[in-house]
């Protein structure tokens, strides 16, 4: 364990949130406004069995969850958030038997809304399996009427 | 022919290691299908409330779509996802999830389909998602 409370809530929100722990993830990295999650190749999160290749399902919760990883590292805290909407572009299926990081940025945060984009690859970051692009309402920041916050970790 | 759908759309959910992962099955009314989410502890992304992790909806949403596409498309082959949009209008609480995709346009090459995810009542959606697939060429 670290001193370093930030790093302490990012590991804790990567790996304890029940949906995080089912499918592995691990903490990679917390920075400034990023942060970066991995999920291990499994035999049960296989897509399609002919192929090995893990399950786009996957890639869309590592995403969504790194996404809110970003935000905690962009606003120093563990910070409950829900999804508006998230975009996800598919580049290419991943490679057979090959785990998945994902890396996210929160390159906007108002007091309501946080905007976030992300990708994720298998073996090289500058040829992504997947894009995301998502905004988040801010816990707390929930206009009346709205509906409540989903609130992922 | 006629069993065909039944068929296809079992194997696809008996086969697909992922699907048993999130615990999801189908009904099919002729060749309407119903996608049933049952609550599992290991879909929470928020222990607080509790909810459903926006990424378990967002999985669940497409699988239903490809579920729904192998139903009807012949060859048996799987189709890739392209593109997905997933919009959250609730929060997913924990109790059972279901889903129904449109198929709006099944092209040659492409189909665009829209999903709907509903808990308590179908007029009260928790999730919607949009998508494009890429179909295997038969």
């Amino acid at each position: 364990m670290t001193a370093d409370p930030l790093l302490n809530a990012a590991a804790e929100m990567a790996t304890s949130v029940p949906q995080a722990a089912a499918l592995g993830f691990q903490l990679v990295s917390i920075g400034e406004s990023r942060g970066s999650i991995r999920v291990g190749w499994r035999e049960d999160l296989v897509g399609n069995p002919q192929t090995e290749v893990i399950a786009s399902g996957v890639v869309t919760a590592l995403l969504d969850h790194c996404c809110g990883l970003a935000i905690t590292a962009a606003k120093q805290e563990r910070f409950p958030t829900a999804t508006l909407d998230l975009r996800i572009d598919y580049m290419r299926p991943a490679k057979p038997r090959a785990g998945v990081v994902a890396e996210a940025h929160c390159y906007r945060m108002t007091r309501s809304i946080a905007f976030v984009r992300a990708q994720a690859w298998d073996e090289d970051a500058s040829d992504p399996i997947a894009t995301a692009q998502a905004a988040f309402i801010l816990h707390g920041a929930t206009p009346q009427n709205a509906p409540a916050p989903e609130a992922k970790a | 022919m006629s069993e065909a759908p039944a068929q296809q759309l079992e194997a696809f959910l008996q086969t697909v290691p992922y699907v048993r992962f999130l615990g999801m099955h189908a009904e099919l009314a002729g060749d309407e299908m119903t996608a049933i989410l049952p609550f599992a502890p290991h879909l929470i992304g928020n222990t607080m409330l509790p909810a459903l992790h926006g990424g378990v909806i967002g999985a669940f949403l497409e699988m239903t779509a490809l579920a729904q596409l192998s139903v009807t498309q012949p060859n048996g082959r799987a189709p890739k996802t392209i593109d997905v949009t997933i919009e959250y209008l609730r929060p997913g609480r924990a109790m059972t999830t279901y889903a129904r995709a449109d198929l709006r346009k099944v092209g040659r090459r492409i189909a665009n389909v829209h999903v709907e995810a509903w808990q308590e009542a179908r007029s009260k959606p928790i999730a919607s998602l949009q998508g494009h697939f890429l179909l295997a060429e038969g």
